[in-house]
């Protein structure tokens, strides 16, 4: 698995410009992920490649269509020092799981890597860094295989009876 | 140990008593959705299983960032949306209204003490009146069409104390520019901005949303001003609303506490390309300008209008630059079309145009060129933001706006 490094405040615009919020597809939205600010990608990113980054990764719009152009390009995991909030709920709704480690800076553009989820570990050039595990709530919905399949076998739900996770 | 007024809110609403940190599935009064993240939010409903919506009453249609519609597939999007809208017994606001979230404001959609959500990043500006609002993304908003509501981790908050009075020609945006500094694009993520203070109990609505607005320029979840007299006078002839008593407690747990003073605040203005950069403006004063932009959520208010029409007074917009101006809302637009506001900035040489998102869209019109820089009062400066990724946006106040408009290049409002 091919890592793409990107560094700090990566914003939702950036990801996916405004004026290509009219497609809906994730492979149409993927041919234009990181149009103007990493132009090699949307031609390069094959399956299962990951991305890289720092802090505050997916600030910015709500736009589900940001994580919908990376499931396009194939990127199942994205690792970064930490999420926006927005992106992160909606990485998980779309079937993208969103890692936490924090030496994820540590790990260099271009670098062959593995993911153990199972040890929550991460396996890059020899070095091994731990990512924080996913709150629980949303493990039901990455186990489901995203939020669409996790509310269609809900029949009804119970509101104010979460818990503390 | 007592409550925020976060806490209080979710407490209210889900009949006991609840707290930060804790995981809830909280129900919701209100589900906004518009023409970019509506189409999404209404097929992953489909594909959950929705048939009819929780309650088309409490469901907020309209069309805001690319109307009147600018290419066929926006066309596409509003036609289907309007076709859902029909079925399900939605009431549509379309295209007539505005901004979503001055419209949500003005209506008195988001009333104190309710829960309300936004498939937009700034539905956290409903805050001004003291509810709790939150933007989500389109597949959330499915969630929430068919149930009704929503996983949320009840967030801590940063109590942010506002004392003094502003000095002449500076404001609530200077303020949240000089806030999202020190803060910083992640410093509140996942928690939420309580705004208090001398300074924010005599602000108006519009301050208060400005403010509001802005909050997930640092990450926030929320921004909230406990309601107040201001809050409830705003409701009247808008809603009939009961007042709630929600305030924060005295020894209410806070993540950090901030307090300012802006007696000798400056003008500020965010350089490129993040909103945590502002600077004094006296620091980036004449740097030229291809365009400036009076409008947006943060700022397209009647009250921003009547403060870039102050500075302009009868002079006209420099040759050089071109200056585009647009009304938040209908309500708005009227209201500065009475005021002889729009006749003042049409003489003046400005463009100003019917309301919607305009160039903080970054898609519908408006755009920049590569190498052109933008001076704009709405809420990011993001990279590609409002056109090429090779172009620059700076950010500020309509006052800072229009006085920058006189000379084409950013210019101190305080010496025009």
């Amino acid at each position: 698995m091919r890592v793409w490094k990107f560094g700090d405040n990566i914003d939702t615009d950036a990801i996916i410009p405004g004026r290509y919020l009219i497609h809906n597809k994730p492979e149409v939205l993927a041919s234009y992920a990181f149009e103007g600010t990493r132009k090699d990608f949307a031609g390069k990113v094959r399956k299962g490649d990951v991305i890289v980054a720092g802090r505050n990764f997916g600030c910015g719009s709500s736009r589900e269509h940001a994580p919908l152009a990376l499931i396009g390009a194939g990127v199942r995991i994205i690792i970064a020092q930490s999420f926006a909030r927005i992106f992160y709920r909606n990485a998980v709704s779309v079937g993208i799981l969103p890692l936490i480690c924090h030496q994820a800076d540590e790990i260099p553009d271009g670098a062959d890597i593995s993911v153990n989820l199972k040890r929550q570990v991460i396996e890059c050039g020899g070095k091994q860094f731990t990512t924080e595990p996913v709150p629980g709530f949303l493990q039901d919905i990455i186990n489901a295989g995203g939020l669409v399949a996790y509310a269609r076998n809900l029949e009804e739900i119970q509101t104010c009876t979460g818990s503390q996770r | 140990m007592g409550a925020t007024i976060v806490e209080k809110i979710f407490s209210l609403r889900c009949g006991r008593k609840v707290k930060a940190g804790e995981v809830v599935m909280a129900p919701v009064d209100g589900a906004m959705i518009h023409d970019i993240t509506g189409p999404l939010a209404i097929r992953n409903f489909s594909e959950m299983g929705g048939e009819k919506v929780f309650d088309p009453q409490k469901v907020i249609m309209l069309f805001d960032h690319q109307i009147p519609a600018d290419s066929i597939a926006a066309a596409e999007n509003q036609a289907f949306m309007r076709m859902f809208a029909k079925d399900q017994g939605i009431f549509n606001l379309d295209i007539r209204e505005g901004i979503c979230h001055q419209v949500v404001m003005e209506k008195g959609l988001a009333a104190p003490g309710e829960i309300i959500v936004g498939a937009d990043s700034h539905t956290c500006m409903y805050g001004a009146s003291g509810a709790f609002a939150t933007g989500i993304g389109s597949t959330d908003m499915g969630f929430v069409l068919k149930f009704g509501a929503l996983y949320f981790r009840i967030p801590e908050s940063i109590r942010i104390e506002v004392n003094g009075r502003f000095p002449w020609r500076v404001g609530a945006k200077d303020l949240i520019l000089a806030i999202a500094h020190d803060i910083k694009a992640d410093g509140a993520t996942y928690q939420a901005l309580e705004f208090t203070g001398e300074t924010l109990s005599g602000m108006g609505m519009d301050g208060r949303m400005t403010c509001c607005n802005m909050a997930i320029e640092m990450g926030a979840k929320a921004g909230i001003v406990p309601p107040d007299m201001v809050t409830y006078r705003y409701f009247e002839g808008r809603r009939a609303i009961t007042p709630v008593d929600i305030s924060s407690d005295p020894n209410a747990e806070y993540a950090s506490w901030r307090s300012y003073d802006v007696n000798e605040l400056s003008p500020q203005v965010a350089i490129p390309h993040n909103v945590d950069l502002a600077v004094p403006v006296e620091e980036v004063a004449g740097t030229r300008l291809n365009q400036v932009f009076i409008g947006s959520c943060t700022n397209g208010r009647y009250e921003d209008l009547a403060e870039a029409a102050e500075v302009l007074s009868d002079r006209m917009f420099s040759d050089s630059v071109r200056v585009i101006i647009i009304p938040a809302s209908r309500d708005e637009y009227l209201k500065a079309l009475r005021a002889g506001l729009i006749e003042r900035f049409v003489s003046a040489g400005a463009l100003v145009e019917a309301p919607c998102c305009g160039p903080c869209m970054g898609g519908a019109f408006g755009l920049l060129a590569p190498g052109e820089v933008s001076l704009s009062t709405s809420n990011r400066n993001f990279r590609g933001r409002q056109g090429s990724t090779e172009a620059s946006i700076y950010l500020c106040s309509p006052a800072t706006a229009a006085a920058s408009a006189l000379y084409g290049e950013i210019t101190d409002p305080r010496e025009v």
